[in-house]
């Protein structure tokens, strides 16, 4: 194992977070801080509880789980796109490294990254909703899946993306709509049946759920539905990055 | 001398089915300066990319310090410095944390010392915080050249490292290039700068349309394909040559004061006896001679034309 790369790869992946903090951490933290404000302090004020939580506590969780995804996506397809994009990738490809080795240095600091916000956002909410967590094990469990997971997603993007257009298109069209109607604002119970149907063929909704239910022990889905459905994707992840980056897909010819 | 790299029936046809190379050998030797020389599309960056692991060859066996390229990667890579032609570097980041960053890569344990003296020997050393985008073109071409260091290499690939770069840089680079070489690196480089692999290359390879067309040693190639000029001044200016003159290949050449002769090095008569006797008996009367060796660009055209 080379684990002088790993490292290498892993701290300058955070370099680049620390040189572009505005846009890594506090753009992220800023717009979920907006969420707070206008669906938990203002809106939320006017909605009755829900499950026996104030609407401002019910959405952290799903708030959450938005930014995990988006920037997890976001900070590994970028982190591996913009080498290939400038040229820079040719040292990665010609030094002593394995797949495996690239894949756990690239994703393991784009999902330290998401984290790091992740904790910050936490943080942020006790300033504007109140906020209990039942089960903080589980929930730093999945909160550690989740950003591990969508790592992998976001560094299969960028591994297969040939220009910024293809960069942006699974995040913005397939996964931010997913998010959005996967249960982060409203309970399924809140859609009509039909909905209610379409909504259990999204996976963001199993995601949102099992989260929801280590703060407040109580969502639409079983709890162990939630976590293998993640569990499931993670192999479906880790399959697709070994397969693309085992023959060279967007990197090697 | 020890083989260092050692290319078998190499051949590359890439997914748009372009055959970039077609049963290349090569032995390249232990602590040599080996130039590949090839116009644009021959192939030369292919060839190293496979040798570095960037490309994947289609047929053949590629070996470095014995390992083979794919089995072994570890080790073969781990011996190889790579400086790309493209300027691509990562335009932000500081010069010291880029190259120590290659390090790293490489598997090996930080080393302030050794990146201090790579950039000191490649006058970098009062830019190590700068960052890459307020370098000029010449001081990043020798970052690239310190990230290959970085790692210690006993092989460095150098793909046109003077593409681009203006006489006096080049001529830096030169001398770049032969003190690694005397501290006992071996230097692979690609150019199509016929002056730069005449001037710092051992052996020479020309590569064209994927094939390897001829690999000698510098002197060799000039040697055995140069033609020479015999240029004769002469007292008094020239507008025809006499018709005693007309079976020799002469050029009347610095308006009529001096006529050029094209001979063969290698045949057993140059025919400079009889063309100077012919001359005398012509009534011109000679003020100098002088000779020239064929250049090797001249060699190469011809070669990359017979092709």
């Amino acid at each position: 194992m080379n684990f002088y790369a790993i490292r290498a790869i892993y701290f300058h992946e955070m370099d680049r977070m620390r040189r572009t903090l505005f846009q890594s951490v506090l753009s992220p933290v800023l717009s979920t801080s907006l969420y707070f404000i206008v669906f938990g302090s203002v809106i939320g004020g006017m909605i009755p509880q829900i499950e026996g939580v104030s609407y401002g506590s019910f959405i952290v969780p799903g708030l959450l789980m938005l930014t995990l995804l988006t920037q997890s996506i976001s900070n590994s397809s970028f982190g591996i796109f913009f080498p290939k994009f400038t040229g820079s990738i040719y040292e990665v490809l010609a030094a002593p490294i394995s797949s495996l080795e690239i894949i756990i240095g690239f994703v393991g600091a784009s999902a330290t990254k998401s984290l790091i916000v992740g904790v910050i956002i936490l943080i942020t909410a006790t300033f504007f909703v109140e906020l209990e967590i039942q089960y903080p094990l589980l929930m730093l469990f999945l909160l550690v899946l989740t950003c591990l997971t969508f790592s992998l997603f976001g560094f299969l993007i960028g591994l297969l993306s040939e220009n910024f257009e293809q960069l942006q298109v699974v995040p913005l069209i397939i996964v931010t709509p997913l998010v959005f109607l996967g249960g982060s604002l409203y309970t399924v119970e809140m859609l009509p049946e039909f909905w209610q149907n379409v909504t259990y063929f999204n996976p963001v909704l199993y995601l949102v759920n099992g989260m929801r239910w280590s703060f407040y022990g109580a969502s639409d889905i079983n709890i162990w539905v939630s976590v293998i459905s993640l569990v499931a994707f993670l192999s479906i992840c880790v399959a697709g990055v070994a397969i693309a980056i085992t023959k060279g897909y967007g990197t090697k010819e | 001398m020890q083989n260092v790299v050692s290319v078998k029936n190499l051949s590359k046809t890439y997914s748009n089915q372009f055959q970039a190379l077609n049963n290349i050998n090569l032995d390249i030797k232990q602590n040599e300066i080996f130039a590949l020389l090839g116009p644009n599309g021959a192939g030369k960056t292919t060839l190293i990319s496979i040798i570095c692991g960037i490309v994947t060859p289609s047929i053949g066996t590629v070996e470095v310090g014995k390992y083979d390229i794919i089995k072994d990667y570890r080790k073969t890579r781990s011996q190889i410095g790579l400086v790309p032609q493209e300027l691509t570097l990562e335009q932000f980041e500081i010069v010291y944390n880029n190259v120590s960053y290659t390090r790293g890569l490489y598997g090996k344990p930080p080393n302030p010392q050794h990146i201090e003296k790579i950039l000191k020997d490649l006058s970098l050393w009062d830019k190590k915080d700068s960052k890459i985008n307020e370098l000029s073109g010449g001081m990043k071409r020798r970052v690239l050249i310190a990230k290959a260091l970085s790692h210690e290499p006993s092989v460095l690939f150098l793909d046109e490292p003077t593409a681009g770069v203006d006489v006096e840089l080049r001529k830096d680079m030169w001398e770049v290039i032969k003190n690694l070489r005397n501290k006992g690196v071996t230097i692979i480089l690609t150019t199509h700068y016929i002056e730069e692999a005449e001037a710092i290359a051992d052996r020479v390879a020309v590569i064209n349309k994927g094939e390897m067309i001829i690999v000698d040693e510098t002197s060799n190639l000039i040697k055995s394909l140069g033609q020479k000029t015999l240029t004769i001044d002469l007292h008094e200016t020239v507008k025809t040559l006499p018709e005693s003159l007309k079976n020799y290949k002469l050029t009347i050449v610095n308006e009529g004061l001096s006529i050029d002769y094209q001979y063969d090095t290698q045949s057993k008569q140059t025919g400079i006896t009889s063309l100077l006797q012919d001359m005398k008996e012509a009534g011109l009367k000679l003020k100098d001679l002088n000779t020239e060796q064929s250049s090797l660009e001249k060699i190469f055209v011809e070669l990359v034309k017979e092709k």
